[in-house]
């Protein structure tokens, strides 16, 4: 006891040797490196975009002269860039549509039991999983003007003749419905996760309740399940707004945003201006055109479900 | 209201039986009590009458009728859940209302029976609250109003108490008890506590192994036990038990007492080595041996009253006991009780 009590007595130390045992210290010294590496990648081109959208900066002539608001006022008035933020809408909406249906079926479907049901949960992500561009350009065969196995296929069993068969990326709205569809097969995996996730953390207790209660699948469904499981759902539906919103990939190797802008979306239409033709301010002034627009609607939803909060 | 019956239910999860032949019949307005180990069967049983869960075998009798392929709601019962899987994005109201809406009954009519189900159960002054601003208890109560709103013909239980602290789960017991008295409403109650089953059962059905080892009422399944498991699963501490001749002696702690304090003269009479006391206040119990017998568990006597101020029984003594031989119960080597007249 006397040996301990003596060993105990330390030395005088310097003040500054177990500064890291310091919570104050220590936390902020291990999130930094995360703040400096999305201030420098995130940050600080954002800060750029923002100064490049009200300049007169061009890849031939880099004047960082500032013009106010000039270039904003530039695009909206430009019928293709109004056309763009129509489709914008259009493509994100269609697309986050067709992921929730097939989503909440896909769901429903993984959630019985069945033999192989581990096997499918993990195929399942493929679509999620595979490089866009590799999607895309399987896609882009079966979209084809000539070699389309889905024409094919309709002709075959006698529903369309080889004249009627439709032309799928040359006709405007078909082109718009085909970024859609292959934009809403890559976003369903992903809404089957989250609706998984949200339906298998109900109780059971609760929806046993209801069987007793008398509430059929239908009510089940959207008096019990739904209501219970929004939250996750629109978290999941934001993050699936703002990733489509600001994509350009799809359209990009599809269409190209054709034929004639039908296609053609915010980041793509940004991409075009502000890198291709080289008009650096013009294209940061479309891009920066998402961010109101993502963060009205951000804010919207998460105040719904702070309301609807269980 | 109805009587149950069921004809000979099994279930089996995957080649295991859960449920193994259970025949039982809770005749109109009978507090009948579901007691067993966890894991018995007699949760997924219950869930069988209700129609949640699909018997392997054997047939559901509610009322008179056979109600195999009729679903959960067209049963006529109401069910009350463990954790009560009230629906949390509902107010009260619309929690209880909701069996209501299911039926399609007026909505005039379903404010008229929100509101006596409400009164009934004291909850009239939460209806707009929502589920996660309730106590415990509150909750309670809500499930059982849910539960009683549209006046079914069999209330089903299924350990409604557990989530309850002790001093809750007193009232609450008394208040089910005279609430199911008051209303009459044939019931059957799940629980794996003796002391609920004992204090609110008209009869007790003590399951294990997904079969009823006995059917009685609380006096019956205590002073009367059928076999080896009942006799031990029921009473704190179990019942002691001596192996002789092959089979098992058993008695009951209280009826252990010192010699002198039995006036009969046909007693069975121990040598009783005490090894530890524990004083519980009203009651003292001691642990220890007996000479002469071979048990695996240590033998406990309670000792009555007169004993347990004075300490006049210590560890590392032994005594002279003994039991009446009125009191005592023999087993068979399989566990089975074995009558002697």
């Amino acid at each position: 006891m006397v040996a301990l009590a003596e060993k105990a007595v330390r030395q005088k130390t310097s003040r500054f040797q177990f500064i890291l045992d310091r919570p104050t210290v220590l936390g902020p010294l291990f999130v930094s490196p995360a703040i400096l590496y999305v201030f420098a990648l995130v940050g600080l081109p954002f800060l750029l975009a923002i100064y490049y959208s009200v300049s007169a900066y061009t890849i031939y002539s880099q004047s960082y002269r500032f013009v106010g608001l000039r270039n904003f006022i530039d695009i909206v008035q430009n019928p293709i860039f109004l056309q763009t933020l129509v489709n914008t809408f259009i493509f994100t909406f269609g697309s986050q549509i067709i992921g929730l249906i097939l989503g909440k079926f896909g769901a429903l479907l993984l959630l019985r039991p069945f033999p192989g049901r581990k096997l499918v949960r993990g195929l399942i992500i493929l679509p999620w999983a595979v490089p866009v561009a590799l999607a895309t350009v399987a896609w882009q065969w079966m979209f084809d003007s000539l070699y389309s196995v889905i024409n094919w296929t309709l002709i075959a069993m006698g529903l369309l003749t080889r004249a009627d068969a439709p032309n799928w990326l040359g006709n405007p709205h078909l082109a718009m419905l085909c970024v859609i569809i292959i934009n809403g097969w890559r976003f369903f995996p992903f809404a089957i996760v989250i609706f998984l996730a949200g339906i298998t953390a109900i109780p059971q207790d609760v929806l046993d309740a209801a069987t007793v209660d008398g509430a059929g699948f239908w009510r089940r469904n959207y008096q019990i399940i739904l209501p219970m499981i929004a939250p996750i759902v629109v978290v999941g539906l934001v993050f699936g707004i703002v990733f489509t919103f600001t994509d350009l990939s799809i359209v990009y190797l599809l269409t190209n945003g054709g034929p004639v802008n039908a296609t053609s979306v915010l980041g793509f239409e940004g991409f075009q201006v502000g890198i291709v033709s080289g008009d650096v301010a013009h294209g940061a002034a479309i891009s920066l055109f998402m961010l109101p627009v993502l963060f009205v609607l951000t804010i919207v939803m998460l105040r719904a479900i702070r309301r609807q909060e269980i | 209201m109805a009587a149950i019956s069921t004809r000979d239910i099994t279930k089996e999860f995957g080649g295991v039986a859960a449920v193994n032949g259970i025949s039982l019949s809770v005749p109109d307005g009978e507090f009948m009590v579901l007691l067993g180990p966890s894991g018995c069967g007699k949760t997924t049983f219950l869930r069988i009458i209700a129609g949640l869960e699909k018997q392997t075998g054997g047939d559901v009798i509610i009322g008179g009728d056979v109600v195999n392929d009729i679903p959960p709601r067209a049963r006529g019962i109401a069910m009350m859940f463990q954790s009560y899987g009230l629906y949390p994005h509902y107010k009260v109201r619309d929690n209880i209302a909701f069996p209501l809406r299911t039926q399609r009954v007026p909505r005039a009519e379903i404010e008229k029976k929100v509101d006596w189900a409400s009164q009934l159960l004291g909850i009239d002054h939460l209806l707009d609250r929502r589920p996660r601003q309730l106590s415990g208890g509150e909750r309670q109560r809500v499930a059982l109003a849910r539960a009683l709103v549209r006046e079914p013909t069999v209330l089903l239980l299924d350990e409604p108490l557990s989530n309850l602290d002790a001093k809750l789960r007193a009232s609450a017991r008394n208040e089910i008890k005279q609430f199911q008295q008051r209303v009459g409403t044939t019931t059957v109650y799940v629980t794996h506590d003796q002391v609920e089953a004992m204090g609110m059962g008209d009869r007790i059905a003590v399951i294990d192994h997904g079969r009823i080892r006995q059917v009685g009422s609380p006096a019956a399944i205590y002073d009367d036990p059928a076999d080896r498991f009942v006799a031990t699963f029921v009473g704190t501490p179990p019942m002691n038990l001596l192996a002789c001749n092959g089979g098992h002696l058993g008695f009951r702690p209280e009826n252990l007492l010192p010699r002198d304090m039995i006036e009969e003269s046909e007693v069975t009479e121990f040598s009783f080595h005490v090894e530890r006391a524990e004083y519980l206040g009203s009651e003292r119990i001691v642990y220890g041996r007996v000479d002469g017998f071979e048990s695996t568990q240590e033998i406990t006597a309670k000792l009555p009253p007169a004993h347990v101020a004075q300490e006049s029984i210590r560890p590392g003594e032994a005594h002279d006991f003994a039991v009446r031989n009125s009191a005592l119960c023999h087993f068979d080597e399989h566990g089975n009780r074995v009558r002697r007249h």
